[in-house]
């Protein structure tokens, strides 16, 4: 049963590629959006089950795939609560993001609106792998094709040169990271004898974490360097803002809400594994916060609408990784949820945006559209208030969690950064609020003169149409609600996600022992302690870990947390105020800011020049040696001169040859008679 | 008596004096001629190691050689006619045309 979720988009996509170009448009999408509906229900079916199941998780095994020696890959699914939670979001907000572009994608052909959503549900098929694979390989699987559909809808405007570049650019700086991806897999599987993730983690819970650069923590490095290529961390992060010139939902499906989660995912799927590489940990701490922070001061300058979004999610994406570097899985798990929610909705309220302006993207060309757009506005402003992490909204909860976690696991450094990264974000959030719905109007500039036709210039905008209007209003109250499944002791609540969470981030008792465990060798001393030990914290001494940490939590602790709550919702406040001094109330003094900081300013809105630089450092180099010695060198030179130079040497001495061929008769004849006396000679002296 | 040697050092003679004439003379036919001295001086060699060695092998295959010079004959005559029409000339020097 739990095949029928991903091969439900899987069918959708085979019908749509083969006979989507002769269905009108209502078929193919309304097909799209079944088949994904239709994976909502399953997953809904399978997460029951799984709830239901004594172990907290269901599996199926479809066959065996690779079979060589000791190295055995089922084929096989499973669903853990880590995993529920992960297909209810890819098929739960997947399928308002299909809905929400069956109006945004009208005005395509027939063919390129099948094609769209052809990828789309391939997409998502390749999700749904992703999160229910039961071992590295198959997770793999899924992360490659997740990547294939990325490159494909991101360049699904391919006859523009600036997608066709993005799509590729995204392409390539992910394969890099899979690169890591699979050296750790392979590491893992030399080391542990196994790829299956119950096993690798039962197997790893008994030895002792490792203090120093040990197996363990190489492997993890490797596999986070491609969770940094996947979901858009210093260094491989650059590949994320330009992804935005992909189809908007896009942008909000892949970009915001699912496949960047991939690399938070692996790492909470293998939260046992993480916890034992401690040095591991603190670089994910380290580069998330980093990423968040570096991440959020340029969203405050960008202008492209859906590039302040992309940066933002670049942000908020290095807040989940430093949930996951300190320990606070379920928290980093928990963010990714509601943000799933937000920000899914504050892109497809931008593509509403898009939409009513005809293509129009550059904040200073909007403003104003508060009135004309009523619906989107509303929308919007929950999801601004949602990331900005303002009480009760979903953001709040997930991002406090974090904090709190950061904070109370004794990274007061990383705990402040992520403090200021807060700031940041209700800023730049509120200034995108700002720019684009208040105000007066700037977009019957001459900068709407866009491809399309005149819709944008007339004088009435028309707000998103009903299929969108419902994928907004749905995902609002969703940013709205999400986050009270994990309300924390310290606002009186149980934080039942952490709880629901707890299971997918310990060893599974009933782990099915393998027999390559006898096989391994170096393996740390103590033998399988009964119970409890295998709960990743217990052994890390950090007060802050995946499971039932929050119950223990003493008073004086939930004090301090509600202290530090109080901290994080002035900090957004104070960004939301300062937002609205500098672009609601007094937009001179952004721009005299802007002017007496312009080196900074420069620097942010340049993009720290990380682009450049990688230009200057990785590409040029690459590309100088290619064409020196792969192509000059080797191509030219070597390949080509060996093919030419033996033509060149048969056809030089087959000239001198030739000469031989005289057409006088008795040259011949003295020639044969040469030979016949030469060839009797030799017999009479032999 | 003439004994064996005799006859191979004639023959040896006659193949020298047709050889030369092969490579020596300006003229088609000439050339001809000389390369029948030069297969009958082979024939003569071929009877007389057979008369000597008593078989009759030798005989045989000058019929055969006999046989194949005058079906050259009959084909070189011919060519010759044909190039003498076409460069009104017999010199072998003329007909250089066929090379590299």
């Amino acid at each position: 049963m739990l095949l029928l979720i991903p091969l439900l988009p899987f069918l959708g996509f085979v019908v749509n590629a083969l006979v989507g170009k002769r269905l009108p448009k209502a078929v193919s999408g309304g097909l799209a959006c079944a088949a994904m509906l239709g994976a909502f229900a399953a997953s809904v079916m399978a997460v029951l089950s799984a709830r239901a199941a004594q172990d907290h998780f269901v599996q199926q095994t479809l066959y065996r795939w690779i079979t060589s020696n000791e190295l055995q890959i089922p084929l096989a699914f499973r669903v853990d609560p880590l995993a529920s939670l992960m297909i209810l979001v890819i098929t739960g907000i997947g399928s308002l993001i299909h809905i929400y572009s069956t109006a945004y994608m009208h005005e395509e052909s027939d063919s390129e609106y099948a094609r769209y959503f052809s990828y789309l549900n391939l997409f998502a098929a390749f999700m749904l792998v992703l999160v229910l694979g039961s071992t590295f390989p198959v997770m793999f699987v899924g992360w490659e094709g997740v990547g294939l559909c990325s490159y494909l809808l991101i360049g699904f405007w391919f006859k523009k040169q600036s997608a066709a570049d993005a799509g590729k650019k995204a392409f390539i700086v992910n394969r890099i990271g899979d690169f890591g991806f699979i050296l750790g897999m392979l590491m893992l599987f030399v080391n542990l004898g196994s790829l299956d993730f119950q096993r690798v983690a039962a197997d790893v819970s008994t030895r002792a974490p490792e203090t120093s650069m040990g197996v363990i923590t190489i492997a993890t490095l490797l596999l986070f360097l491609g969770a940094t290529g996947k979901s858009a961390q210093i260094p491989l992060y650059t590949w994320l803002p330009d992804a935005m010139e992909g189809p908007t939902p896009v942008s909000a499906l892949i970009h915001a809400a699912t496949m960047v989660t991939a690399g938070v995912y692996m790492i909470g799927r293998n939260a046992v594994l993480f916890q034992h590489a401690p040095i591991t940990l603190s670089v994910v701490a380290g580069i998330g916060v980093a990423t968040a922070l570096m991440a959020g001061t340029i969203g405050l300058v960008q202008n492209d609408i859906k590039r302040v979004l992309a940066y933002s999610t670049v942000s908020q994406l290095g807040y989940m990784f430093l949930a996951m570097g300190v320990g606070a899985y379920a928290a980093g798990i928990f963010h990714l949820y509601t943000h799933a929610f937000f920000k899914a909705l504050l892109f497809l309220g931008s593509g509403a945006v898009i939409h009513a302006l005809a293509g129009e993207q550059d904040l200073r060309n909007m403003g104003g559209l508060k009135k004309d757009l009523p619906i989107t506005y509303w929308t919007f402003l929950i999801g601004a208030l949602a990331i900005a992490g303002v009480f009760p909204l979903a953001g709040f909860f997930s991002k406090d969690e974090i904090l709190w976690r950061t904070y109370s696991g004794g990274h007061t450094l990383l705990w402040a950064v992520g403090m200021v990264t807060a700031f940041l974000t209700a800023t730049y959030m509120f200034r995108l609020v700002y720019l684009a719905f208040h105000g007066e109007r700037r977009h019957e500039a001459p900068s709407a003169s866009s491809a399309h036709d005149e819709h944008a210039h007339g004088s009435h905008l028309h707000d998103a149409p009903p299929a969108m209007a419902f994928a907004l209003i749905v995902l609002a109250i969703g940013s709205i609600v999400a986050g009270f499944v994990g309300v924390p002791h310290a606002l009186g609540g149980s934080n039942r996600i952490e709880r629901f969470l707890e299971p997918s981030f310990e060893v599974q008792a009933s782990a099915p022992a393998s027999p390559e465990f006898q096989i391994t060798e170096g393996r740390a001393v103590p033998p399988t302690l009964p119970g409890g030990e295998a709960r990743p914290g217990s052994e890390g001494g950090h007060a802050a870990v995946a499971g039932g940490e929050g119950g223990h939590a003493a008073e004086a602790d939930e004090g301090a947390e509600r202290v530090l709550m109080g901290v994080s919702l002035g900090v957004a406040f104070a960004g939301i105020g300062l937002a609205a001094y500098f672009w609601l109330r007094n937009r001179p003094a952004a721009a005299r800011v802007a002017r007496s900081a312009a080196p900074v300013y420069t620097l942010l809105l340049n993009k720290y020049y990380v682009d450049e630089l990688y230009n200057a450092v990785v590409v040029q180099p690459i590309k100088g040696a290619s064409t020196l010695l792969l192509w000059r060198g080797m191509d030219a030179a070597l390949i080509d001169g060996t093919v030419n130079g033996v033509g060149r040497l048969v056809r030089g001495s087959s000239d001198a040859l030739r000469r031989l061929q005289t057409g006088s008769i008795r040259t011949y004849a003295a020639w044969l008679f040469l030979g016949v006396v030469v060839i009797l000679g030799w017999y009479l002296l032999h | 008596m003439p004994t064996l040697n005799h006859f191979l050092l004639l023959s040896g003679v006659l193949f020298a004096i047709g050889t030369a004439g092969v490579f020596l003379r300006r003229n088609l036919i000439t050339i001809l001629l000389s390369i029948e001295i030069m297969l009958n001086a082979v024939n003569i060699t071929f009877v007389a190691v057979g008369r000597y060695q008593g078989i009759v092998d030798g005989q045989i295959i000058t019929f055969f050689v006999m046989t194949v010079a005058a079906a050259e004959a009959a084909v070189g005559l011919a060519l010759v006619i044909a190039l003498f029409r076409h460069r009104e000339t017999l010199s072998p020097d003329a007909f250089t045309s066929l090379k590299w």
